[in-house]
């Protein structure tokens, strides 16, 4: 969420139990703001916290001009320190598949040594090699990319696409309206489109190339991954995510307000179809 | 214009006249609109009800010191951990706890959680009350019987030949006011809403708990598809859940409670270990206590793999056929004749002999006001 409207944005997701307390909050609306003109983001979110066993990380999300490519995350332990995240590539995200089990620990510099049947000593040696180890560091920049890609989520008409091809905040959204906020269509994904967009031309032509970039929440396998609630006194519209258990997305209807936050233990949820 | 009649002025009050009679929108219509409320003002209406003070104040206020513990208290200091609900929900919570303590007139209460689920959540208390109602138990058991009695009389229309499977006989419940039934607990899905009760837990239920893994709907009548199936629907998966909960997480500082024996009333049932406060606790600082495990204890008791807290040794109960009994008996000595009786940690184990802890930390310590300290 940003950062700008961090002080009343975190009264609208308590309800989910994670709340932070008013010491880091103070801090973090400190720090955010130091850590936006030092790295000459033009926006820095707040993207939330993955608890380990005896650390959390708090991470943050600086936005350049593209929203959505321009994107780099940064991690701290006591909201004032903050360091970079390694960019991801795919190599990296082959490696920490490979490796990274159990909970986050607490300590960026562990090292998850992967289980691999290796027969000669000479495979064990080129094992150690100091590029495929994989730290808690890379697992942490992989997870939050992967939760990115999955479970991000806007609201419909929140953004919009340029004919250059930069995907911008847009300044005219007035919010969904009550009763648009009760339909998981109206949400999408905030991250490269995968599904393509053969679509019948009767749904398509309520459609605007502007908005209508990204994927649609109702188009997640499996259904029912997303619940929909309205908490504070039915005025917020929430988001949870069941894939990512502490993913929270909440939206004021008929107003611009809007974000996610994940606080959690940084573990999908692979027995979510048993689940429902 | 093009055609110049020669009544135009004629032809212009008719359509003036038209146009007129168009934009008029009649006064009175005999239909009126039905304003329909949204679901945010039915519950604030809901709501504005925990809003009003009742009458009696000078005695609730007394009563209240000692029956509910001063949830703003509470959630400041859980909020320094970083769990909580919200200064506005837990103002919510404490005014509709308040209100179940006087309708239900509870000996204790307190706000045990939030559980959530996929259409709604559910907010619960925990309460002790002094009314024991048996005729609830009464009327549980008179449900199952008449299933029974049904299946009797398919039996005798078809005569089917007779399985000798026999299943194995029900652990019983734990008596209300005992082990994992010690506690009563009240559910609501948003502070405001009537309180419903979640009813008694039994060993199967807790034993099918512990097998499966599902998402909760939010609808206390819900039916669980899951396997093995689940002896009931989701109000007792939702007791089930909350007595592992509370049997595995709830720790206290060491000291804080001391073990009060009590004698048991005959001699095949085990003394019953109750706990009370220790009015000589002194606390230790926070440093030691935030070092090592050994300094904290559950004061839940542990739930045996029987699904009990107290073990119950089913082979001495099988008093209706002798002769099977002792076919069994010669078939398989050890495991009719003497059953091993289960036992599980006792009462007030410090958190270090948690079995599993070698793996990974089940607790953990956070110093919170880390930056005062400096």
């Amino acid at each position: 969420m940003d950062s700008d409207s961090l002080y009343y944005s975190l009264d609208l997701v308590p309800g989910c139990g994670n709340i932070l307390s008013a010491e880091q909050r103070a801090a973090l609306q400190t720090s955010l703001a130091i850590l936006k003109k030092n790295y000459k983001f033009q926006r820095v979110l707040f993207w939330g916290k993955i608890m380990g066993l005896t650390e959390d990380y708090l991470i943050a999300q600086g936005r350049g001009e593209d929203e959505m490519k321009d994107r780099k995350y940064l991690y701290s332990f006591n909201c004032m320190d903050w360091f970079l995240l390694p960019t991801i590539t795919d190599s990296m995200i082959e490696q920490v598949a490979k490796a990274a089990k159990g909970c986050f620990t607490g300590d960026p510099s562990f090292v998850y040594e992967p289980k691999t049947h290796s027969y000669t000593a000479a495979d064990n040696a080129a094992d150690e090699d100091a590029e495929t180890k994989v730290t808690e560091e890379k697992r942490l920049a992989v997870t939050v990319h992967h939760i990115d890609e999955e479970v991000s989520v806007v609201p419909r008409g929140a953004f919009i696409k340029t004919p250059h091809g930069l995907v911008q905040t847009n300044c005219s959204f007035g919010g969904l309206s009550d009763s648009e906020a009760r339909k998981l269509h109206n949400f999408m994904h905030f991250s490269q489109p995968r599904k393509s967009q053969k679509k019948s031309i009767l749904k398509m032509g309520e459609w605007s190339p502007a908005i209508d970039f990204l994927d649609v929440l109702t188009d997640d396998t499996p259904k029912g991954s997303w619940s929909l609630q309205f908490q504070c006194a039915s005025k917020v519209c929430v988001l949870h995510s069941l894939l990512w258990l502490g993913l929270t997305f909440y939206h004021v209807p008929m107003t611009p307000q809007h974000g996610y936050i994940y606080i959690g233990d940084g573990l999908k949820s692979l027995d979510l179809p048993f689940m429902l | 214009m093009d055609e110049h009649p020669d009544d135009a002025v004629d032809v212009i009050e008719e359509m003036s006249r038209n146009v007129k009679q168009d934009v008029f929108k009649g006064l009175r219509s005999t239909l009126r609109n039905v304003s329909q409320s949204s679901a945010a003002e039915l519950l604030a209406e809901q709501q504005r009800l925990l809003f009003t003070p009742k009458d009696d104040s000078a005695q609730t206020t007394e009563m209240m010191g000692t029956v509910l513990p001063n949830l703003n208290e509470v959630a400041f200091y859980l909020e320094q951990a970083g769990v909580g609900l919200g200064r506005e929900e837990t103002q919510r919570v404490f005014l509709a706890l308040k209100h179940l303590v006087e309708s239900e007139s509870l000996t204790h209460c307190r706000l045990w959680g939030k559980i959530l689920g996929r259409e709604s959540n559910y907010i619960i208390a925990e309460a002790e009350t002094e009314y024991r109602d048996e005729e609830e138990e009464l009327k549980q058991s008179a449900e199952e019987a008449p299933e029974e009695e049904k299946e009797a009389e398919a039996k005798e229309k078809f005569p089917v030949p007779r399985s000798t499977y026999k299943p194995p006989p029900l652990v019983p419940k734990e008596a209300i006011g005992t082990g994992a039934n010690k506690y009563v607990y009240y559910v609501c899905s948003e502070p405001g809403l009537p309180w419903v009760k979640l009813p008694s837990v039994s060993p199967a239920q807790i034993s099918a708990a512990r097998q499966i893994k599902k998402f909760f709907t939010g609808r206390l009548n819900h039916q669980l598809l899951t396997y093995p199936p689940f002896p009931g629907n989701e109000a007792n998966y939702l007791r089930a859940q909350i007595a592992r909960i509370s049997a595995g997480t709830q720790v206290s500082p060491h000291g804080f409670y001391q073990i009060l024996e009590e004698e048991g009333d005959e001699s095949d049932e085990p003394s019953q270990v109750s706990y009370e406060v220790n009015p000589e606790f002194e606390g230790t600082p926070v440093d030691e206590m935030a070092k090592s495990l050994s300094t904290w204890v559950h004061h839940v008791p542990h739930i045996l793999r029987q699904g009990r807290c107290t073990w119950v040794n089913l082979a001495a109960k099988q008093q209706k056929d002798p002769n099977e009994d002792e076919e069994a008996d010669e078939e398989d000595e050890e495991e009719h004749d003497e059953p091993e009786p289960e036992v599980g940690p006792p009462l007030l184990t410090p958190l270090s002999e948690d079995t599993g802890q070698k793996l990974f930390n089940i607790f953990r310590f956070q110093f919170c006001f880390e930056l005062r300290l400096i």
